[in-house]
């Protein structure tokens, strides 16, 4: 794997701290004019989420993680794995539910999705910043309301709630946005 | 990654970059009014500093009157030429140049920059931070000035003598501060010191007013001179704070070249076994300082981070047309 100096530091570059897969968040050169560089930043751990602070020299260098982001198409999945095959090869591999977690509320089989491997194993999956997904479950809305002022929940097929204008119907199919978890509008079928 | 379509626009406002023109015709007024005169030195330099922390950019140039190396620097500061104008008798001198530094690109750095740098005759650095004070005030407005020694600064701000702790005590300050502790080695007690600074001391310092830290360690003096005290060895440095940014840093003058030479030769094997390009000695400079430096002081002003100040920008880029990334 390639390694990479302090200056070429950047967000979303992906290194190994501590033999674990790091994501910059942000990167900050920090010098007294006449003293010693460093490089404070803010990395995310691409297995846990969870966002800490580290200083370098600057000059350093730091191993590169293996980590890359491949669009897959969610085949299915046997209740232990969920299973995602690459268009071109046809390999399919399984995913565990940590890696899925985020993406569930949002995903029917057959839908595309970026898949982040780690050393070649799924690390996350990333639903499509936009779904269209079937409305199972809502309450009858209120007549001649269009401006969606109020709202109300409903259930998705995927089993995702999210809030709808009172205009929208039981089976109705919508577009949602997967990175705010909000209702976009009606689509067509 | 290339972009193509904004990238030709200034991301500083024509509104910021008026100020600034507005902001450099004060300096000037401000100098020629103190009957400081404006000169202009070399960009590029057959010789390159040995500043441990400090990275040259060089060129290659091949045509007539190259030097053997075929490479010229260019230059990290004015210092070397002005104090070269200063032993050849020319008084108290300013210059406004852009100065380029290798690597160095964050929020308040890019590569090439403009410094005010200047140097007063019969001057010390005392002397000097009270113009410094003044200059900075036409440019900010008034504000109260505070002076503190490096010593009384990392007293105050870090609770440690940074003249006197054992590393160890560095590493504690800076862990109890909750700083992320980088890899260096324990005898880089520079780069401890540098990292307090940077994360904890410095950061509180110049709020509301103008500080003014003064009497670096030793180890740090850089081209400024030494003088005992009783709480050790210190080098008669100085450098300006305001709202947390380190806006300039000035010198008593070393002017004995044995002196000099035997910190440049320090220095450059200091950079050898660390494995970097170790330039050698200006001897131009030590020439220069052997005929006589007049007995003064001299200061580098960042003049982009002053424009920062007197703007309220958060970063370089909104005070100068074309940062690197757009150059």
């Amino acid at each position: 794997m390639a390694s990479y100096s302090t200056n070429e530091f950047r967000a979303g570059l992906k290194i190994m701290l501590d033999g674990e897969p790091y994501a910059i968040v942000e990167n900050e050169f920090v010098k007294p004019g006449k003293g010693q560089a460093f490089n404070r930043v803010k990395v995310r751990n691409l297995k846990t989420g969870r966002v800490i602070e580290r200083t370098f020299k600057s000059g350093d260098t730091v191993e590169g993680a293996d980590v890359m982001d491949v669009e897959m198409q969610y085949v299915y999945n046997d209740g232990d794995a969920w299973y995602f095959m690459d268009p071109n090869t046809f390999e399919q591999i399984p995913a565990s539910r940590a890696a899925v977690e985020e993406a569930l509320p949002w995903i029917k089989e057959q839908d595309m999705c970026t898949v982040t491997l780690y050393n070649g194993s799924p690390l996350t999956v990333t639903p499509p910043n936009f779904v269209t997904l079937k409305i199972v479950e809502t309450d009858p809305g209120v007549r001649g309301d269009t401006s969606g002022g109020g709202g109300k929940p409903a259930k998705l097929e995927t089993g995702a709630v999210v809030r709808v204008p009172l205009f929208v119907a039981e089976g109705e199919v919508i577009k949602v946005d997967t990175r705010t978890g909000e209702y976009v509008s009606r689509a067509k079928e | 990654m290339l972009d193509h379509g904004e990238g030709w626009r200034p991301t500083a406002s024509l509104d910021v970059l008026r100020r600034r023109a507005r902001i450099l015709a004060a300096v000037r007024a401000f100098f020629a009014e103190r009957g400081v005169w404006e000169v202009e030195t070399p960009s590029l330099s057959a010789a390159a500093v040995t500043d441990p922390n400090i990275d040259s950019l060089s060129v290659e140039y091949h045509g007539p009157g190259a030097p053997a190396s075929r490479r010229l620097w260019l230059q990290t500061s004015p210092e070397y030429a002005m104090k070269r104008l200063l032993a050849a008798g020319s008084g108290c001198i300013y210059q406004i140049c852009h100065a380029f530094r290798a690597g160095e690109r964050g929020r308040r750095h890019n590569p090439e920059f403009t410094l005010v740098e200047w140097y007063r005759v019969g001057f010390d650095h005392h002397a000097l931070m009270d113009e410094v004070a003044a200059l900075v005030a036409l440019v900010l407005g008034e504000r109260p000035v505070e002076r503190l020694s490096y010593r009384d600064a990392f007293l105050r701000e870090a609770g440690i003598d940074p003249l006197r702790a054992p590393v160890e005590e560095l590493i504690a300050c800076a862990r109890a501060h909750d700083i992320p502790l980088p890899p260096l080695d324990r005898d880089e007690r520079d780069a401890w010191l540098d990292l307090l600074l940077s994360e904890v001391v410095s950061p509180r310092l110049g709020r509301g007013r103008f500080t003014f830290v003064y009497d670096f360690p030793a180890s740090q003096a850089a081209l400024a001179r030494l003088r005992e005290t009783e709480h050790g060895m210190v080098g008669e440095r100085f450098e300006l704070f305001v709202d947390g940014l380190e806006l300039a840093n000035g010198y008593h003058e070393l002017s004995d070249p044995l002196e000099q030479r035997t910190r440049f030769e320090r220095e450059a094997a200091r950079r050898a076994a660390e494995g970097r390009e170790a330039p050698r000695p200006d001897e131009r400079l030590l020439a220069a300082l052997a005929a006589g430096l007049p007995p003064c002081a001299g200061v580098a002003l960042g003049f982009d981070r002053m424009v920062m100040l007197a703007v309220g920008a958060a970063s370089i880029d909104e005070v100068i047309a074309f940062p690197v990334e757009r150059s």
